[in-house]
C-alpha cells in the first residue's frame, strides 16, 4: 500500500511542507544565479551593486533557513509516521506549519522591501540587507527578526508532534526498541532545541527590543557569539536529515541493506553531544575572546569529524553490499553495478561524494591556525555550497524523486529530466566550488558585489583570477539549470493525475545488524541530553560570563541602518 | 553491541587522524608560535571612536614608532574606509620590524585582512583587535574589508606599503614636515 493511502492526513502535511520548500528553492535559485553573474562581472544588469546584498540576504534566508526547515519538517513527518506506523498529531503539526509560514512571509517581505525603495512601515524602513548572519549593529526592520524567530519557534512546535507520536507509540510498545528513523528524528530535534536557544535569546532578548527602540544598545560581540552558538549546529540540523536518508533509504536504493543499525545510533548520539560546543571555531579571528576558549572549541570541532567519518564507512559499505547483491565482484568494479540511472540513487550518491570534498575543506576551516588563510574568503562559500548546497540540497532533491510519488500517489513525470538533474548539479557544483576554494586561497573575499579594488589586484595561487571567475559563472548557471530541472519535474508530478501503478516501493529492508544488537543505553535521551548540556556549559560558560561581566549591553552599539 | 572488524579498524584510524590534527595545531600554536587574535586588545566605546574622544591612539589613527624594531599602527574602520589605509592614505610601514596592528570599528562589524599574509581579523565595535607581524618583503599589499558592512561594502579596500627600513625614516620625517 502506498504511503498516501495509508497516512492520508500526514501526506497532506508533507505535501504542503514540500511545496513551501520548493517555492523557496525556486526564488533562492533565481537570486543565486543573478549573484553568480553579478559578482563575477559577467552580467551586472539585473540589480545595482548596492541591491546585490538584498538578493544575497534573500538567497541565504530562503535557501539556508526556509527551504531546509520546511523540507526537513516534511521529511521528518514522513519518517516518524512511517516508522511508528501512525498519523502525526495533526493539530500540532499544522500549527507548526502555519507559524513557520507566517514567519517566512514576514522575513521575506522585510527583505524584499529593500528592492522597492525601503518604504517606511510602522516607523521603520522596510529593509533587511543584513545577510543570513544578521550581525548587530546593522539593523533590519523588526519584521525580519520577528519572522526569523517565528520560523524557529514553528520548528520547535513541529518537534512536539514527533515527540507526542513517540510517547504514544512507547505506551503501546513498552519493550520495543525505538525504530531507527524515529530515533534519528528525535535525536536531531533534541540537538536543534539545545542549539537554537542561542539564536532565540539573541533575537528575542536583544535584537527585537533593540530594533524597536525599546533598548538603546546591544553588545555586538555577545550577540555575535549567541548567533554562532546556533550557527554551527544549524549545519548539523541540515546534515542529519541527509544522513537519515543515506542510512535508511540509500542502501535500499543501491539494492541492499544498511550495514549496522547500532552504529547509526552511535553516530546520531555523537552529533547530539558534540554539535553545539563548537561554535567558537567561527570566531577564531574575533577579538575579545581568549585563545584558550578557541582551543577548546577547536578540539570539539575536530572530534565532530568522527561521526561523519563513521558515516562515510557505513554508507559506502552499504552501497557496496547492495552492488554485490546485484552480482558485482572486484575491489572497485562493483561501483559500476550501482543504479546510476535511478535519479534518487544517483543524487544521494553524488551528494555523499561531494560531501567528502566539503568535509576536507571543513577540516581546514576548523584548523585554528590555517583558518587565518581562508577566513571570510570565497573559500568559505565554496565549502558550504558542498555541504548544505550539495550534501543536503542534492539529497533533498534526489529523495524527492522517490518520496513525492509516495506522498502524492502520482507517477514521477519527466523521468529523463530527473535522471539528468543530479549530474547537472554535480558538474555545476564542481566548477563553482573548486574555483571558489582557489579564489579564497588568493584572498578574494566572500559576500561582496564586486571583488575588485582600486588599490590592488588579486593574484591566483593556482590558475588565474579570470579563469576562476568564468568557472564560477558557468557553475552558478548550471546549478540554476539543475534547480530548474528539479522544479519542472516536481511541478508536473504534483499536477499530474493519479492512476497507474507506481514504480517506487516504500518498504525499507532490515539492517544486516539490527537494533537488537545495540545497547539499550543508546535510547536513553535524558542521559545524552544531560551530557550535551554539560559539554556546552564547559565550552560556553566561562566566555559568556566574561562577555557579560561588564553588563549585558556593554560595550554597546546603537542600531545602524544599512 | 556487534561491531564489525572493518568498522573497528576504521574507527581507530579516524580517531588517530583527529588526534593527529589536534596535535599539529597544538604544535603550530606552541612550537611554531602562531598565536591567535584574542582579548589582549581590550574593549573600547564605539561611540567614542566615532567622535574621536577615546584618549587613545585611535583619536589620531596612524603609525606610532615604539622603538627601531617595533611600530604600532592604529586603524579605525568605518563605513566604507580604513583610516589609514584607504584611497591615497595607505598604511606605510618598514620591512623587517615588528608591526602591531590595533584595529577597531566606529560603527558596524568589519573585516581587516592583508592579502598574501596571515593578517586576518574581525573588527567588532567595542573591541580592539590586535595582530602582530613582520613583513620580510617590501612592496604594496592589498587591504580588504571581508565582512559585509553595508551597501558600499565592495568599495572598502586599501593598501599597505612596506618600504625598506633605510627609506622609512626619511619618508616619516617628510610626513611630519608636510
Amino acid at each position: 500500500m502506498v504511503y498516501v493511502d495509508e497516512y492520508p492526513k500526514t501526506s497532506k502535511l508533507v505535501r504542503s511542507e514540500f511545496i513551501v520548500a520548493f517555492g523557496a528553492l525556486a526564488i533562492g535559485a533565481i537570486f543565486g544565479v543573478i549573484q553568480a553573474l553579478h559578482r563575477t562581472g559577467v552580467f551586472r544588469g539585473f540589480v545595482s551593486s548596492a541591491d546585490y546584498y538584498t538578493l544575497l540576504t534573500a538567497h541565504g534566508v530562503l535557501l539556508a533557513l526556509v527551504f531546509t526547515t520546511f523540507f526537513i519538517a516534511g521529511l521528518f513527518s514522513w519518517a516518524v509516521s512511517n516508522s511508528l506506523e501512525r498519523e502525526l498529531p495533526h493539530r500540532i503539526a499544522w500549527a507548526a506549519f502555519w507559524v513557520m509560514l507566517v514567519g517566512t512571509v514576514m522575513a521575506a517581505v522585510a527583505i524584499i522591501g529593500g528592492l522597492v525603495g525601503a518604504p517606511s512601515i510602522l516607523g521603520h524602513s522596510l529593509q533587511a540587507d543584513v545577510l543570513f548572519t544578521f550581525y548587530a549593529p546593522m539593523k533590519a526592520h523588526p519584521a525580519f527578526y520577528l519572522g526569523a524567530a517565528l520560523i524557529i519557534v514553528g520548528s520547535w512546535v513541529a518537534g512536539g508532534a514527533y515527540f507526542k507520536s513517540l510517547w504514544e507509540w512507547r505506551s503501546e510498545n513498552p519493550d520495543e526498541r525505538i525504530p531507527l528513523r524515529t530515533f534519528m528524528v528525535v535525536t536531531t530535534m533534541l540537538m536543534w532545541y539545545i542549539s537554537t536557544i542561542g539564536v532565540a535569546v539573541e533575537v528575542v532578548v536583544f535584537l527585537i527590543p533593540w530594533s524597536l527602540g525599546l533598548i538603546q544598545n546591544v553588545d555586538p560581540l555577545l550577540t555575535r557569539t549567541l548567533f554562532w552558538y546556533f550557527g554551527h549546529p544549524v549545519v548539523y540540523f541540515w546534515l542529519m536529515p541527509a544522513y537519515l536518508v543515506w542510512y535508511t533509504v540509500l542502501p535500499k536504493l543501491a539494492g541492499g541493506r544498511l550495514f549496522s543499525d547500532p552504529l547509526a545510533r552511535v553516530v546520531f548520539v555523537l552529533f547530539l553531544l558534540l554539535s553545539t560546543p563548537v561554535g567558537f571555531h567561527h570566531q577564531y579571528v574575533d577579538p575579545g575572546i581568549p585563545e584558550g576558549f578557541k582551543f577548546i572549541a577547536m578540539t570539539n570541532t575536530m572530534f565532530l569529524l568522527l561521526p561523519s567519518l563513521l558515516t562515510a564507512f557505513t554508507v559506502v559499505a552499504s552501497m557496496e553490499h547492495g552492488a554485490r547483491q546485484r552480482g558485482a565482484t572486484g575491489y572497485l568494479s562493483w561501483l559500476r553495478n550501482l543504479p546510476w540511472g535511478n535519479p534518487a540513487f544517483a543524487g544521494c550518491a553524488l551528494a555523499g561524494l561531494m560531501f567528502a570534498a566539503g568535509g576536507f575543506s571543513g577540516m581546514i576551516n576548523a584548523g585554528m591556525n590555517i583558518n587565518y588563510l581562508i577566513h571570510n574568503t570565497l573559500w568559505v562559500p565554496g565549502h558550504f555550497h558542498l555541504t548544505v548546497g550539495t550534501a543536503f540540497a542534492l539529497t533533498a532533491m534526489a529523495i524527492s524523486y522517490w518520496l513525492v510519488p509516495q506522498i502524492t500517489g502520482k507517477k514521477l513525470q519527466r523521468r529523463s529530466l530527473a535522471v539528468a538533474q543530479p549530474y547537472v548539479w554535480f558538474i555545476g557544483m564542481t566548477l563553482m566550488s573548486n574555483a571558489m576554494h582557489r579564489a579564497g586561497l588568493a584572498g578574494i573575499p566572500r559576500r561582496t558585489a564586486e571583488p575588485t579594488y582600486d588599490e590592488f589586484a588579486f593574484e591566483g595561487v593556482a590558475g588565474t583570477v579570470g579563469e576562476m571567475r568564468i568557472q564560477i559563472a558557468i557553475g552558478g548557471f548550471l546549478l540554476f539549470v539543475g534547480a530548474a530541472l528539479f522544479l519542472i519535474v516536481m511541478a508536473e508530478t504534483f499536477l499530474a493525475r493519479r492512476g497507474g501503478t507506481l514504480s517506487v516501493n516504500g518498504t525499507l529492508p532490515d539492517p544486516l545488524s539490527g537494533a537488537e544488537h545495540s545497547p539499550r543505553i543508546l535510547d536513553n535521551y535524558k542521559l545524552w541530553t544531560a551530557i550535551a548540556l554539560v559539554l556546552i556549559v564547559i565550552a560556553y560558560g566561562p566566555p559568556l560570563a566574561s562577555m557579560i561581566a561588564d553588563g549585558i549591553t556593554a560595550p554597546g552599539s546603537p542600531p545602524i541602518p544599512v | 553491541m556487534q561491531v564489525h572488524n572493518f568498522e573497528k579498524v576504521w574507527l581507530g584510524v579516524a580517531l588517530l587522524l583527529i588526534v593527529g590534527f589536534i596535535a599539529t595545531i597544538a604544535y603550530g600554536s606552541v612550537g611554531a608560535g602562531i598565536s591567535m587574535v584574542d582579548d589582549s586588545g581590550g574593549t573600547i566605546s564605539a561611540q567614542a571612536v566615532q567622535s574621536g574622544e577615546t584618549g587613545t591612539g585611535f583619536d589620531d589613527p596612524g603609525v606610532v614608532k615604539q622603538s627601531d624594531d617595533h611600530y604600532v599602527v592604529y586603524v579605525v574602520a568605518r563605513q566604507f574606509q580604513f583610516s589609514p589605509g584607504s584611497g591615497d592614505n595607505p598604511i606605510r610601514v618598514p620591512a623587517d620590524a615588528r608591526i602591531t596592528f590595533k584595529v577597531t570599528s566606529a560603527d558596524v562589524t568589519h573585516g581587516f585582512s592583508i592579502t598574501e599574509t596571515n593578517i586576518n581579523t574581525m573588527v567588532i565595535p567595542g573591541q580592539v583587535a590586535e595582530v602582530s607581524a613582520r613583513f620580510d618583503e617590501t612592496g604594496t599589499y592589498g587591504l580588504v574589508c571581508h565582512e559585509y558592512c553595508g551597501a558600499a561594502h565592495h568599495t572598502m579596500g586599501g593598501s599597505v606599503e612596506v618600504v625598506a627600513p633605510s627609506n622609512y625614516t626619511a619618508q616619516q620625517s617628510q610626513e611630519v614636515s608636510a
